[in-house]
């Protein structure tokens, strides 16, 4: 338990300081949700319509713009090879590395999602569902995103194919927290049935995410 | 075991090469006999001649799916056995899964235009063959992107396994966004609902497609075992002039 503590206190620091990149994202985030009335035209009816789609594309985007760096860093310091050597199960290490990168980086953009949300003419109850579904999907985001990231991490140039690898994972999440945020906006049906899909493929992927995750890894770096 | 001693490749070479000729003799009658028997069919009293297009279309589509398993099952021989030949099967049959899905893709398109009065629309099965498609592309640039065969083999299987996973949850979750975001607006026939007179004609085109598969795959797995020896001659050249 004190490895696996120990290397959550450490990428959380290191992501929060200076070229960490956890506030980078923060910083896309916004700027995607900036772009949206450029592109759409500033119609306040048609933003609030769109509204959760944009934020859920945001935070995607965002998030997948983070991955790159979960282990990138520790392959080129040396300190992935002794992770992989240690003691503690690898699957173990990268569950607690990908919840350290979803504190560092997931979370903040949760706590973006309100203000972004004024921006997009959505109130308060909207902002509301579309951060709950996103607290519920981003999870899956992470650990999703994590094979792609340990799958890229041994090649040249892999953080561009981590994007073409990871989206088509990302479809299933996306589909049921848009529909998940509509359903509590507008929506005929009840939030919950598309809420509870969500958290259903979050914990499916926090199981899946970290065996593939680790057996990428193991195969990559021998 | 056939499979153990299908494992030594060159056993495999003499086996492919004999088999090659019998199989694409086989590909080309039952093509042939299905595309003859699918242009004779009568025209559907709904979609006039275009119905023709189903028994390219439907095959297609079949086989889309069926190689992604195919792959599936040699990502599990890669992972679990080690099986020499399992990586050079997989990685021989994303390229050959890629056209299919691609071909089911343009022909359902074609056929669309007449009958919906659109080239796309985002169906539900529309939607998650393009996914699969773009999982196609995806898992070829990774076989591409490593350049030990070995390695890139490893990390290829992970993708494909969790590809299947994916897979049927994108199907399903499609389906449903759909019933959720628009009234469901194309009628599609049930296979079970077809008339014996296309029926027929579909299934000997369904298995002349499949003969394909198999005869492109054997021929690309032996061009794939070929390009790997002259990889290990190549290479073994190069240490030898390094000694020198």
């Amino acid at each position: 338990m004190t490895a696996l503590g120990a290397i959550i206190r450490r990428d959380i620091r290191i992501a929060l300081r200076v070229g960490g990149g956890a506030l980078i994202g923060v910083l896309f985030f916004l700027t995607v949700v900036v772009l949206m009335p450029f592109a759409v035209g500033p119609d306040l009816a048609l933003l609030k319509r769109l509204g959760p789609a944009i934020l859920w594309l945001g935070a995607l985007l965002a998030s997948l713009l983070t991955l790159d760096r979960l282990f990138t860093a520790d392959a080129e310091d040396g300190s992935l090879d002794l992770i992989v050597m240690s003691r503690t199960p690898l699957e173990l290490t990268c569950a607690a590395k990908a919840l350290a990168h979803w504190l560092a980086a997931g979370l903040p953009l949760i706590v973006a999602t309100p203000v972004l949300g004024l921006l997009l003419n959505l109130d308060g109850s909207a902002s509301l569902a579309v951060m709950a579904t996103l607290l519920a999907g981003t999870p899956a985001l992470t650990f999703t995103g994590m094979i792609g990231a340990a799958l890229a991490v041994t090649l040249r140039r892999g953080g561009l194919l981590l994007a073409v690898l990871v989206l088509p994972l990302s479809i299933p999440v996306l589909i049921f927290g848009v529909s998940a945020s509509q359903a509590a906006i507008v929506g005929p049906v009840s939030f919950g049935t598309p809420f509870s899909i969500l958290c259903a493929i979050s914990l499916l992927s926090l199981v899946i995410g970290p065996f593939a995750a680790a057996a990428s890894l193991r195969q990559g770096l021998d | 075991m056939k499979l153990t001693e299908l494992a030594n490749p060159t056993r495999f070479l003499t086996l492919a090469g004999r088999l090659l000729p019998w199989l694409a003799a086989a590909t080309a009658l039952a093509l042939a006999a299905g595309l003859t028997q699918a242009m004779l069919a009568p025209d559907d009293y709904q979609q006039g001649a275009t119905v023709k297009i189903m028994f390219v279309h439907v095959p297609n589509a079949w086989l889309a799916m069926a190689v992604w398993g195919v792959m599936s099952i040699a990502a599990l021989g890669t992972l679990v056995w080690r099986h020499p030949l399992a990586d050079v099967a997989a990685k021989t049959a994303a390229p050959i899964g890629a056209a299919f899905t691609f071909l089911a893709l343009v022909t359902g398109s074609l056929w669309g235009r007449p009958m919906w009065g659109t080239y796309w629309e985002w169906d539900a099965r529309l939607t998650s063959m393009l996914v699969l498609f773009l999982m196609y592309l995806g898992l070829i640039a990774l076989w591409r992107a490593v350049e030990d065969p070995s390695r890139a083999a490893r990390a290829a299987a992970v993708l494909t396994l969790v590809g299947a996973i994916n897979l049927p949850i994108i199907k399903f979750s499609v389906d449903w966004w759909n019933t959720l975001h628009q009234p469901a607006s194309v009628v599609r026939m049930g296979g079970s609902t077809l008339d014996k007179a296309f029926l027929i004609p579909l299934l000997v085109t369904a298995i002349g497609f499949s003969l394909l598969f198999l005869t492109l795959h054997l021929a690309a797995m032996r061009n794939e075992i070929l390009r790997r020896r002259v990889r290990s001659l190549q290479m073994l050249q190069a240490s030898r002039a390094e000694a020198a």
